[in-house]
């Protein structure tokens, strides 16, 4: 909300300076966004009226006025303003004055001058130039009724600021400048004047009557009628000044008045036109499917449960939120009937939101308007109203549903509650000090504790905890006691059969990769292009479509921050995210944490010890088998097929039988559509399997020695060494210690159709030392084992 | 007998012209070995009568000591001359890059997620964490937010069915964990949240670390003490910390903790606004309604929450301007941290 520093102060005026009162608010939780002055630093401008205009005899844009306002009777002034006329009144800046500084922050001083040989003494100025305004056209037309040679600052009150308050939702009775001022009057010890405002007689006796059908959703609704008004009359200047300060822009007298009381007393009005309506006035739910026009032209299908104001035709206003298009105000309303009522928050709340609607009134009723205001506001508004556009005031016409009116609430507080809540003993007289400040009222009161009585207008206030934050933000958060808090040292089992999470990301950083954070919710292009039709959960809502599938994998995101890099002239890349997927499953969504790694480029940083050479399957691989070392697992791969992989460049991870991941060269043709012309790396495994470790068993070590022997053969090239590798650890006894693959070759001297792989065995015995013919023995019986699986020869 | 000096004088000659190991044990080969000519003499010895015999032996031996300390000495020298030339020759510019691979890097919302985890679990939270498809009831319900309150309104709230939602704080794991364990509490939430805004100062995802402590006799004053040391951790200065009442419909009171701009020390700046103030956490006693949504007994135990913007606690400890760079993912960018 945003009002006028001296509309508050005139209210409640503690002597404080600007800063301190915005300080004083903010620190109350009243959080201050802004604080800007209506006008720029200047002086010596007075109100000055043009008595004559000549055109200038050397400059077809500029003209010679003759100004009243000065010191001598008339000045002569150049000024090249459109809009200068006789007989407006303007900011006259005399000689010696000084304007708002410009971009170099030195003030502009007003001298005589000559322009194209006219003498000039001073400058006729437009809002901008006085920081006073966005009218930038011309010079700024002053109302008529100024004084000649007054000071502009005191005639247009400038000296006065515009602070914008930023509120929270449970402060609804800070929404008008007698909820802030009553607040500035707890903070300062300051008495508050009120307005005064006296119930005015009723000169006519036109009225409509008034219905409630909708139980404690509209409990009082204050209805009168002025008839005879004028709407030719426009608001005073004062008025349409403060509404300003307000960022409320003037439309007729009727409307400005309603809009003045939302902000004075923070009582939201409307008005209808009495000509308009039939019959009486009946406020109830809405049934589906009734339709309303409301202001500003828009047709609304109501649904089943909004509060309407109707008279005999049908929907007449939106309760609360918006009055129709059909029985507004118009400049031809001779007579109208004024709303004044009390909605309850939970009739209102979310309602105006449901139609994509957000109105000053809406935003109070559904945080809460204090009740009693109804009446209160209704005889400001008429006063307000025949002042500035005459006519006869009806009676007032009060329906009242007394039983649903929102009950008187007490709330009790404990006097230990304090010591608990806040860690300290607050003296009584403090207690009863802040909270009869807050207006509510001590109602009993025994040894162990209080019980007080709300005011109407605080919606926030129902338990001892509201209590609590009232009385620590008036003493002041800054002031409570601080004190360092005892966790109980309760020590659990410690696990050691899941590593932590943070290992992989260890190992992957030593290894080169950088950890990407990427969006959870993704392209829908980018997901088909790695998912085809797999299902994905849709946002309702997307912030943008590029941003609208939640990712079933981590990948696509890993390869949008490729390419932005590729784009940027990165060579080599090598990244990897941590992070849910979502999987829709049934009605439900599966959300399993992953790691995805990505490399392209060359193997190695440029450096004078790199070797040459672009990443492969077997560097990816590597890293992959890096990380799962960590888990001290079986792990093994086998041969897979991903739509998104190369078919013969793609592996699952396995794990105690279960798929944990899969690793592979994203394929060629999904690589044409990215646009990326080297080839893409990638794996992905689930994390919480891959994370799943053992607890290290101790075996004696051996004392006797090892014997090593390495074993070439030549088998079918599409053979998988992992097959030849099982066969032979499962036939060469139990002293193979170690099996290894140290060479793989095919080639020059090696059948096209064939490859030769180098093995290297390790044997040892627990207790003794082997001997050759044992070593021989298992030897022979690999050899065998493979020539009879696997057509194997030896080299 | 008679060329005993000349054989000597020749061998010390060759001794001292020795240019290599291999020369230098040829001559001892050749005088001193068991075919030499020094050695050849001793033998000759036989043919000399017996008077004369000790005299000419002891001459021979002088000689033969002579020339054996001589190549021993020359040996040392040639040693020592073959380090010196391998050590000459194998010296390397050590300025040279080593060989090894280039290191990866965490992203700065993980390194700063990193830090405050390592804070709080040094006294003993534990860290927490939950799904990001939320349910209302989670998300909202169980936390004070009814359908119809203004608050979530704030909430920019991104929709995946009619009941379920991208979380929108990591609150919802709080609730989880109240309705999971029995106080005494004290965990960390650590996580992405999602709002449905995005401009220069707001991206649609970004994290949050929230924590919750609840037992009995828990007051506004502990929250402050943990709310106040942790900052103070946090950027590693004795940094001012105030606390400003607020509103979430999760606590009561609540609190917005602001720390002394760090940038211009409370002097006012553009990226204080002026105010000297850095608005940096979220903070409150949970409200008892709160409570009772998770079956804890409000009457026997009081508890606070507090949560904080990691990215925003990131930009302002590494200096970052631009919030979107967090998840452009750019490596000139990922690599400063």
């Amino acid at each position: 909300m945003k009002f006028s520093e001296s509309w508050l102060r005139s209210w409640v005026s503690p002597s404080i300076s600007t800063q301190a009162l915005v300080d004083q608010l903010t620190m109350a939780g009243l959080e201050v966004d802004a604080v800007e002055p209506v006008a720029g630093d200047f002086n010596g401008v007075v109100v000055g009226e043009i008595i004559a205009v000549a055109q200038h005899p050397d400059a077809d844009k500029l003209r010679v006025c003759q100004v009243a306002g000065g010191a001598d009777e008339l000045t002569q002034v150049v000024c090249g303003a459109p809009n200068a006329r006789v007989g407006i009144k303007i900011p006259f800046a005399t000689v010696g004055a000084s304007l708002p500084p410009g971009p170099d922050g030195k003030p502009f001083k007003i001298k005589r001058a000559k322009l194209r040989g006219v003498e000039s003494f001073g400058m006729l100025c437009g809002q901008t130039e006085l920081q006073a305004g966005e009218d930038d056209s011309g010079l700024w037309e002053l109302p008529l009724n100024l004084v000649v040679g007054a000071e502009l600052r005191e005639a247009l009150n400038l000296n006065d600021n515009i602070i914008e308050v930023d509120l929270t939702p449970n402060r609804s009775d800070c929404l008008s400048i007698r909820g802030l001022a009553r607040e500035t009057g707890v903070l300062n010890r300051t008495q508050v004047s009120e307005v005064t405002i006296e119930p005015v007689a009723a000169t006519s006796d036109k009225r409509v009557d008034v219905n409630l059908g909708a139980g404690d959703a509209c409990p009082r609704y204050v209805g009168r009628v002025i008839s005879g008004v004028d709407l030719s009359r426009p608001s005073p200047q004062w008025l349409q000044e403060r509404l300003r300060r307000s960022d409320v822009r003037s439309i007729d007298a009727v409307v400005d008045v309603t809009n003045y009381l939302l902000l004075e007393l923070g009582q939201p009005m409307h008005a209808f036109d009495l000509g308009k309506l039939s019959g009486d006035v009946s406020v109830r739910l809405s049934n589906t499917g009734e339709k309303l026009t409301i202001l500003g032209g828009q047709e609304v299908e109501l649904n089943d449960s909004t509060l309407l104001i109707t008279d005999k035709s049908g929907p007449i206003a939106m309760a609360g939120i918006m009055g129709g298009e059909p029985t507004s105000v118009t400049a031809e309303t001779q007579d109208i009937f004024l709303e004044s009522a009390f909605f309850n928050p939970l009739a209102i709340a979310g309602k105006a939101r449901n139609y994509g609607l957000h109105t000053d009134s809406s935003h109070r009723f559904e945080r809460g308007v204090d009740p009693d205001l109804c009446l209160l506001a209704m005889e400001r508004a008429t006063e307000l109203l025949l002042q500035i556009v005459g006519g006869d005031a009806g009676p007032v016409v009060c329906a009242e549903r007394a039983a649903d009116l929102p009950a008187q609430r007490q709330v009790r507080l404990e006097r230990s509650r304090i010591q608990s809540g806040l860690g300290f003993a607050m003296p009584d007289e403090e207690v009863l000090d802040i909270l009869a400040r807050l207006g509510l009222v001590l109602v009993d009161s025994d040894p162990q504790g209080w019980a007080f009585s709300v005011p109407s207008y605080r919606f926030d206030i129902s338990i001892d905890a509201d209590l609590l934050e009232e009385l620590a933000r008036i003493y002041g958060y800054n002031n409570l006691p601080t004190t360092d808090m005892r966790i109980p040292a309760v020590i659990g089992l410690q696990t050691e059969t899941v590593l932590d999470g943070d290992r992989f990301d260890r190992q992957l950083i030593a290894r080169g990769y950088q950890e990407a954070i990427t969006y959870s919710f993704i392209d829908p292009k980018m997901h088909r292009l790695f998912s085809g039709e797999q299902p994905a959960v849709e946002l309702l809502n997307p912030i943008s479509a590029d941003l609208s599938v939640m990712r079933t994998s981590l990948i696509p995101g890993l390869a949008t921050a490729l390419m932005h890099n590729v784009n940027r002239q990165q060579q080599r890349v090598r990244i990897f995210e941590k992070g849910l997927r979502f999987v829709p499953n049934g009605s439900e969504t599966t959300q399993t944490q992953g790691i995805a790694g990505l490399i392209y480029g060359p193997r190695e940083a440029t450096s004078w010890t790199a070797s040459k050479g672009d990443v492969d399957f077997y560097d990816i691989k590597g890293d992959l088998e890096a990380l799962l070392e960590l888990t001290a697992r079986d792990i093994s791969f086998q041969a897979g097929i991903r739509d998104y992989l190369h078919p013969g460049q793609t592996a699952e991870v396995v794990a105690s039988g279960v798929v944990i991941g899969v690793v592979g060269a994203l394929h060629p043709q999904l690589l044409r559509e990215l646009g990326v012309s080297k080839a893409v790396f990638v794996f992905e495994l689930d994390l919480a399997e891959s994370l799943i470790t053992e607890v290290p068993k101790f075996v004696p070590l051996s004392k006797f020695p090892e014997v090593s022997r390495d074993l070439a053969v030549v088998v079918g090239r599409q053979l998988e060494v992992s097959a030849l590798q099982s066969a032979m650890a499962a036939v060469a006894g139990e002293n193979l210690k170690n099996l290894k693959v140290f060479d793989v070759y095919s080639g020059e001297g090696i059948d096209p159709q064939r490859k030769s792989v180098a093995f290297n065995l390790t044997f040892q015995h627990p207790s003794r030392t082997l001997n050759e013919e044992e070593i021989n023995a298992s030897i022979a019986a690999v050899v065998q084992r493979l020539e009879e699986e696997f057509d194997a020869s030896l080299r | 007998m008679d060329n005993l000096k000349e054989l000597t004088l020749e061998a010390l000659d060759l001794v001292a012209n020795a240019q290599d190991l291999a020369a230098l044990d040829s001559v001892r080969v050749n005088y001193l070995g068991k075919k030499g000519q020094l050695t050849a003499l001793l033998k000759g010895l036989g043919k000399l009568s017996a008077e004369e015999r000790p005299a000419a032996g002891a001459e021979i031996n002088k000689a033969k000591v002579s020339v054996e300390a001589e190549i021993g000495s020359r040996k040392q020298a040639l040693e020592n001359a073959a380090i010196e030339a391998k050590l000459a020759a194998e010296k390397i510019d050590v300025t040279l890059g080593g060989r090894r691979a280039e290191l990866g890097g965490a992203h700065p919302v993980t390194r700063t997620l990193k830090r405050i985890e390592e804070i709080f679990t040094a006294v003993g939270y534990k860290v927490a964490q939950g799904p990001e498809i939320e349910d209302d009831f989670h998300n909202f319900e169980a936390l004070n937010i009814p359908s119809h309150h203004p608050a979530r309104a704030m909430h920019d709230t991104f929709y995946v069915d009619a009941t379920h939602v991208l979380r929108t704080h990591t609150s919802p794991v709080q609730v989880r964990t109240m309705r999971n364990k029995k106080p005494p509490i004290q965990v960390i939430c650590p996580g992405r949240v999602y709002r449905c805004d995005s401009d220069l100062t707001h991206t649609p995802m970004f994290h949050q670390v929230e924590g919750l402590v609840v037992d009995k006799n828990i007051s506004f004053a502990d929250l402050k003490g943990t709310v106040d040391q942790f900052l103070k951790s946090f950027f590693e200065a004795d940094v001012p910390v105030r606390f400003r009442p607020s509103y979430f419909p999760f606590t009561e009171p609540s609190a917005e903790v602001d720390i002394q701009c760090t940038n211009c020390s409370g002097e006012g700046c553009r990226i204080c606004k002026n105010t000297g103030w850095l608005e940096v956490m979220g903070c409150g006693m949970v409200h008892p309604n709160v409570f009772d949504s998770c079956d804890i007994d409000a009457t026997e135990f009081t508890g606070f929450a507090f949560g904080m913007g990691v990215e925003r606690l990131a930009m302002l400890r590494y200096g970052v301007n631009d919030l979107r760079l967090f998840f452009e993912n750019d490596l000139n960018f990922l690599k400063q941290f």
